[in-house]
This record gives structure tokens, C-alpha cells and sequence, in this order.
């Protein structure tokens, strides 16, 4: 067999399967190209925003684009990543399947990097690549790459699309699969030759693949069993995960966790699944999560994990995570069930599914004394910062959180301003917290913004983009993008002068050398860059003058505002599970300090 | 390429201790060899997908085997790889998770039928031809290309006898062996269930 898949439609059929027979073999339309099958097909898909960038090998779909004035949006970003990301974030934020439009060669593989980031985080993205003509496949032609064969493994599924007559039934198939089941990037590869052929167009209503299994319903069995441990449990504790917001089950999360008093860590993901400002929230698990929230799972009896995979991060060392603890997990990926923990009652099935039965079998829990337990932890050891008159990253991050109320949406890129908006940003709804949590992707923050922004147009909502100053710069560009369309999006740099947590590891396990991190001299000036992409800059040194450029940048409607805070460069993220430690084996403060 | 062996966790163990079972503290789970047969799309890229799970997933595969099944648009797939239970379990849900991937089986060693063919090459002379005409009698293999100097042997079978058949002719010396990796079937009956 050769490398190259092709879509797996033949004459007439679908996935190979012949049509049946009486049925009129030739389907009825109009005929067209299939750049304009292309622009056609999205507009049926119900597409509203395509982040895309021009080149050879799609220019006849941008031809098309500019004759048929196409019900959806076309966002010319300044770099392909950047666009995946958008796409992304438009995603996350809506719920919609994401689209990505490039060109051949350098255009696909720019993509790369954001589809990685999809499949990790299973956001619902379909990537059209450009391909050179399919007589030249394989020929090292001008912008020619196997794109196919480069995202094999971070994608759900791809196609290469080498007749006209395929393309609607694989871009209904695309759009399928992105959405369904454990979402996540499609590739479909469009060679040049095919977009100009003709062939009639006719979306198809329904799909049929026969390999793709969506998830069943829950087994009875398996919901009466987890009801019963759920029952039998002295000391629960509800792990979750970002399955639950892409679930759309965080109201029945939230009833249940209520109607059987257990209280709820979050991860990374599932941050804004259930209110932060409830009482049997612990906020985040894991390495930098809360110690309370950490010491719970190490001494909870039961663990219900809703949508999670028990990442590295939330587990740290595996054989001392949890220990008294059955798990009940919840998830939608078999692939994903017993892979790191073992799980003692697996429930498969969607998430919001599971939750509906098991709602009604869950009874209002004699969790007392536990809560009482949890809320000592609490009091023990709650999160803080240093309040001594120099203006704390956490503090800012506060300031947001409050200045922007339960109505924000919020993107972060990665790295310590990552974890301190976990920590101190009160996430009160799902799908308010978007961020590269799986690959960890530097510079996915800000155009993900701006993809959670062109989403949520007229919804009222105040998009925060929260980025340090090293991953801000890697796609800065999109600035202007932002800017050209007047989107008002709050965009916070944490300008510490360093790879801030980079520069943590070394100084806490690297005895304070620190290669290459520091970024003061090659950082530009924040402000003046804001100005020339037609932005606002501001700039706080204090926790005043923070006050004060918060308060201005809420009062920007028009334009994109960019808030410089200068943090120290020495402040670091804590509590922290060193990598491969248990997880109640915390480091809660500076080894100076202690 | 080995794949790396997690020893079970101290939750299982707890786990395990507390259902009633017997755990011999640290045991590392044995890895076995396990035939598994997947029924594929017959179009490219497919089988690309499959192999490619195995490396992207750091899993070993020893043989893969390819061919065309009753319906003209589907293939098999006969895959041979190592390791515990509980990794293996991984390699099933993940090959299911593929969308070409229309069914996928793990074939209990007792519950299945096998074939490999083998082709080899030999040096003779008149002192040893009769000897290997013998063994090649005893394992039911053919000569399928001869030359004054060379003979050419096909040989098929259970793995176990495709090596026996090499390990008899090697003394002899070899020039050339290519082997097909082991195709598999589950049995349609058992006696005894």
C-alpha cells in the first residue's frame, strides 16, 4: 500500500459501500468546481468563521471566496499557527467546530503545531491543507509536503480528497467526526487539480462510517454499581476534568455534586466546570494545585473522575497517588479507562449521558465530618502571595478576576501565569477558561483570544488573554488582526524579564543557573509594540498603578488593550509536586522562607 | 523496539489485596506474545495508520501481515506483538479508535489457527541431498526452484515448525530466507467448550 489515503468514497457510495439498489445512481444538482463545492459545502455546514491564510495551491477557493461573497467570515491571520490556535479558541469557547483554511508545503506544516495542540487538549478542529495538483504527488514539487503522512498521529482522522464528487461527503464527514464522540483535528488535504474539476454539488444529509463508534449508551450495571459506591463512600471526592466542559455536563455536575455533598478538584481543563465560588469546590488538583485539594485525594476513599485522564500532572508519582482510594471513572474514550489509574468501576459513555443516570440514583451524602476535614485543610493552608508593596503576578491576576466578574472568558498561554490564573482567577462557568494544557503550547494564548473573541461577538463577554512575556512575542503579530477588527479584548503580559518557569525549575532543581532564560534584553518594548499593531498600551510597576491601567483598559471598547505589569523576576509558583513526587509531598513556600 | 513494563501500581495492589486475591508484592506483570487480527478498510493509508499507532505509542510489533479478506473491500490485518495484559488491553482500544478499523481481536493462544509460510534457500551437493530431501519430507516442504548448485524449499506452518524447519537446514547453510509473519484465524469450534 502507498502512503497516501484517499477519501473513502467510491462512485456513488459511501466508505466504499455501493449505493442500494432503485436508488437514482446520479445524484441531482447543479454542477460546479470544486473550489465552489468547497465555499458551498461550508456554508451548509453552517461555518461562521474560517481563520485562514491565501497561497497557490488554494488560491481558486479564495477566487471563489471573492465571487460568491460566502455567508461565513474569512479571518486573514499572519501566521498559520496562529490560525489553528484561533480556531481553537473559537472552539473551546463556543462549542463550534473550529476551521482552518491553508495552503500547500510551509502553509500546512505551520499548522502543525496547533493541531497538536487540539488532538492533546480534544478540541474540534477541521484543517484544510492545500495540495499540489495529484498528478505531481509525490514528485517533490514547488510547496509540496506529505501533510497526511506529518499529522498522522495528532489527528482523529484526515483525508485527501482526489475527486470533486468526494468533497461534500467528506467535508460532512469531517465536520462529523470533529465534533462527536472524544472531539478532535481533522485533516482534509485538497489538491489543486481537484478543486478546479467539475463535479455536482449535493450536501449530503447524513453520514455513514461504518469504522467510527460513537459512544453507546451507559451500561444499568455499571451506573447501579458507581451509585453504590457512591453510596458506600465515606469520604468522595469528584475529580474533574475538561471531558466535562466539552460534555456540556457541568449542570449536572454541579447537581450532583451538590445533591450528594462531595466536593470537587478540577484540573487544569475542567476549571469553570463547577463554580469556584461554592464551598465543596478545592479548586485545582495536581502539581500546582491547592495542598488542600491534594490532600484530599490522598485521603478521600473514593474518587469519581467526570472527563479526566489522570495526566502526569495531577497524578505526579502513580503509585503513591491516592492510596486509600476506589475510582469510579466516568469517560467518554475507552482507550483512556485504566491507562495510568486502574479503575475499579469503569462507566463509558458520554459524559452528560452518565451523569443523567446517575443523578437520579445518587442520595443526599452524610459527608459531614469529611467537609469538615476539608475545610481545616482550607484554613491551614489557603493560596497566598506576599503582600510587601511590590506588585505580585497573583495580585494582578486578582484584580482581574475581580474587575472582570463572572463574565469573562479567559485565555492563557503557558507557564507560571498559567498556573497563577488556575490559582487565583475565580472561574464560575464552563467554557470561561481556555488554555494549551495537554501539548503546553507557548504562544497559543493570545490568538486563541482572538478566536474566543471573533466567537463570541454581540454575547457580551469580555475576552482576557493572560501571557507571560516569553510566549506573548510568538505570536504577537496577530495583533493588528485583533485590532483591524476592533475587538476589545484585555490582554494582560506578566513582564517578568524571564521564561519565568523555566527559570523556577533551575533555581529550584538546576542550583540557580540559569541557561538562557532571561529575556530582558531581547524583550521589545510592550507598549510601543501594542501602539504599532493599533492597539492601546499601558504599563504598571505598582499595585496602584495596576488599579488604575485595569480600570482604563475596561473603559477601551473599540480596540484590543495591551496591560504591561512589571512583576518581580524571583516570584515563584507555589504549591508545587516536584516531577515523579507524590502529590501530598508539596513544596508550599520558597526553601528560604521556610 | 521493547516497550517498557510498568509493574502494577500500589493502588492495584491495595485493590487487589482488599477483592481477596493473592499479590506477590512488586511482581511485575509476565508479558506474553498475543496474535491479534483487525479487519481494516482496504483502502491506503490504512494500514499506514495502524503501524503507525504502534511507534507513536511506543508498543512492540513483532510481524505484521496484510491481505485482502472474502469482501473485496476490507482487508486483515494479522499483528504479533508482546507484552502484559493490561498494555495490550491499550493496543486494542487504541486500534479500535482508528475510524479504518472496522473490528479488532485479540486471539487467545488456544483459540486460534495459524499459518506461516516460509521460502529458503540452500546450497547442496551430492553428499547432503539426499539428507535434506529427508528433512525436507518430515516437514512437508516443497522444492519449488532448483539449480546444480541451489535448492529452493517452501515450508508452511505454526511458527514453532517454520523454525524447526531453519534451525534443521541451517548446518547445512543457508544462502537466503523470507518469511511471511504469521497469519491467523479465530477457530470457528473448539473441542470440549
Amino acid at each position: 500500500m502507498n502512503s497516501t489515503p484517499t477519501a473513502p468514497f467510491k462512485a456513488h457510495s459511501f466508505n466504499g459501500r455501493p449505493a442500494p439498489e432503485g436508488v437514482p445512481q446520479e445524484p441531482k444538482g447543479p454542477r460546479m468546481s470544486g473550489a465552489e463545492i468547497f465555499v458551498r459545502s461550508l456554508e451548509a455546514e453552517g461555518v461562521e468563521v474560517v481563520f485562514g491564510h491565501p497561497g497557490g495551491a488554494v488560491i481558486k477557493i479564495y477566487d471563489e471566496m471573492a465571487r460568491l461573497k460566502p455567508r461565513f467570515e474569512h479571518v486573514l491571520v499572519r501566521h498559520e499557527q496562529a490560525g489553528t490556535h484561533a480556531a481553537e479558541g473559537y472552539a473551546k469557547a463556543t462549542g463550534k467546530v473550529g476551521t482552518v483554511l491553508v495552503t500547500s508545503g510551509p502553509g500546512a506544516t505551520n499548522t502543525v503545531t496547533g493541531i497538536a495542540d487540539a488532538f492533546m487538549d480534544s478540541a474540534p478542529l477541521v484543517v484544510f491543507t492545500g495540495q499540489v495538483p495529484t498528478a505531481l504527488i509525490g514528485g517533490d514539487a514547488f510547496q509540496e509536503t506529505d501533510i497526511i503522512g506529518i499529522t498522522r498521529s495528532i489527528t482523529k482522522h484526515s483525508f485527501q480528497v482526489r475527486r470533486a464528487a468526494d468533497l461534500a461527503p467528506t467535508i460532512k464527514a469531517a465536520y462529523h467526526i470533529a465534533r462527536t464522540g472524544r472531539p478532535g483535528p481533522v485533516v482534509v488535504d485538497l489538491p489543486k487539480d481537484m478543486l478546479a474539476e467539475e463535479a455536482v454539488f449535493e450536501y449530503p444529509e447524513t453520514v455513514t462510517l461504518r469504522g467510527y463508534r460513537v459512544p453507546e449508551e451507559p451500561l444499568p450495571e455499571k451506573i447501579r454499581q458507581a451509585a453504590r459506591m457512591i453510596r458506600a463512600s465515606e469520604r468522595p471526592l469528584l475529580y474533574v476534568g475538561g471531558g466535562t466542559v466539552n460534555g456540556n455536563a457541568s449542570g449536572l455536575l454541579t447537581a450532583l455534586a451538590r445533591k450528594a455533598r462531595i466536593p470537587v478538584a478540577t484540573t487544569l481543563h475542567g476549571l469553570g466546570a463547577f463554580p469556584e465560588n461554592d464551598p465543596l469546590s478545592l479548586g485545582m488538583l495536581g502539581m500546582h494545585g491547592t495542598w488542600y485539594a491534594n490532600m484530599a485525594v490522598q485521603h478521600c476513599d473514593l474518587i469519581i473522575a467526570v472527563g479526566a485522564r489522570f495526566d502526569d500532572r495531577v497524578t505526579g508519582k502513580l503509585e503513591a497517588w491516592a492510596p486509600h482510594a476506589r475510582v469510579i471513572h466516568i469517560e467518554i474514550d475507552p482507550s483512556c479507562v485504566s491507562k495510568n489509574v486502574y479503575a475499579d468501576c469503569a462507566v463509558m459513555g458520554d459524559v452528560r449521558r452518565v451523569l443523567e443516570a446517575l443523578l437520579p440514583r445518587v442520595e443526599p451524602g452524610d459527608t459531614g465530618a469529611w467537609l469538615a476535614r476539608i475545610e481545616a485543610w482550607k484554613a491551614r493552608c489557603p493560596l497566598t502571595f506576599a503582600q510587601d508593596g511590590k506588585l505580585r503576578p497573583q495580585y494582578v491576576i486578582r484584580r482581574l478576576s475581580r474587575r472582570a466578574g463572572g463574565n469573562a472568558v479567559v485565555t492563557t498561554d503557558v507557564g507560571q501565569h498559567q498556573m497563577w490564573t488556575a490559582q487565583f482567577f475565580t472561574f464560575v462557568r464552563p467554557r470561561s477558561h481556555i488554555t494549551s494544557g495537554g501539548l503546553g503550547t507557548m504562544g497559543f494564548g493570545f490568538p486563541a483570544a482572538l478566536g474566543a473573541a471573533m466567537g463570541l461577538r454581540g454575547a457580551g463577554v469580555t475576552v482576557v488573554s493572560i501571557n507571560g512575556d516569553g510566549g506573548f512575542l510568538m505570536n504577537a503579530q496577530e495583533l493588528r488582526v485583533a485590532a483591524r477588527r476592533r475587538l476589545p479584548i484585555k490582554i494582560a503580559v506578566m513582564n517578568n524579564g524571564y521564561l519565568g518557569m523555566v527559570r523556577q525549575w533551575q533555581e529550584l532543581f538546576h542550583e540557580e543557573r540559569y541557561s538562557h532564560t532571561g529575556l530582558a534584553d531581547t524583550n521589545p518594548d510592550f507598549v510601543k509594540l501594542a501602539e504599532a499593531f493599533g492597539c492601546v498600551g499601558l504599563r504598571a510597576a505598582t499595585p496602584g498603578e495596576a488599579d488604575e491601567v485595569i480600570e482604563a483598559a475596561w473603559r477601551v471598547r473599540d480596540r484590543p488593550v495591551l496591560m504591561e505589569f512589571i512583576v518581580p523576576e524571583e516570584e515563584m509558583v507555589f504549591p508545587m509536586v516536584p516531577s515523579g513526587a507524590a502529590t501530598d509531598d508539596m513544596i508550599l513556600r520558597r526553601f528560604s522562607e521556610e | 523496539m521493547p516497550a517498557t513494563e510498568r509493574k502494577l501500581t500500589q493502588q492495584q495492589i491495595l485493590r487487589m489485596k482488599a477483592n481477596g486475591e493473592t499479590v506477590l508484592h512488586d511482581a511485575p506483570e509476565t508479558p506474553r506474545r498475543h496474535v491479534i487480527s483487525v479487519r481494516l478498510e482496504n483502502h491506503v493509508g490504512a494500514l499506514n495508520r495502524v503501524v503507525n499507532l504502534f511507534s507513536a505509542r511506543n508498543f512492540n510489533l513483532e510481524s505484521v501481515t496484510v491481505g485482502v479478506t472474502e469482501d473485496p473491500e476490507v482487508s486483515c490485518l494479522t499483528i504479533v506483538t508482546s507484552g502484559t495484559r493490561r498494555r495490550v488491553k491499550q493496543v486494542l482500544r487504541l486500534l479500535d479508535r482508528l475510524l479504518d478499523t472496522l473490528s479488532v481481536e485479540d486471539l487467545a493462544p488456544d483459540r486460534l489457527v495459524e499459518r506461516e509460510l516460509c521460502l529458503l534457500r540452500i546450497g547442496y551437493t551430492k553428499g547432503n541431498r539426499a539428507e535434506l530431501m529427508d528433512v525436507a519430507d518430515i516437514f512437508r516442504a516443497r522444492v519449488i526452484d532448483v539449480t546444480p548448485e541451489t535448492m529452493t524449499f517452501e515450508v508452511t506452518g505454526p511458527t514453532a515448525k517454520v523454525n524447526a524447519f531453519v534451525g534443521m537446514m541451517r548446518p547445512h547453510g543457508i544462502l537466503e530466507v523470507a518469511r511471511s509473519g504469521r497469519v491467523a484465524m479465530r477457530r470457528a469450534l473448539v473441542y470440549g467448550d
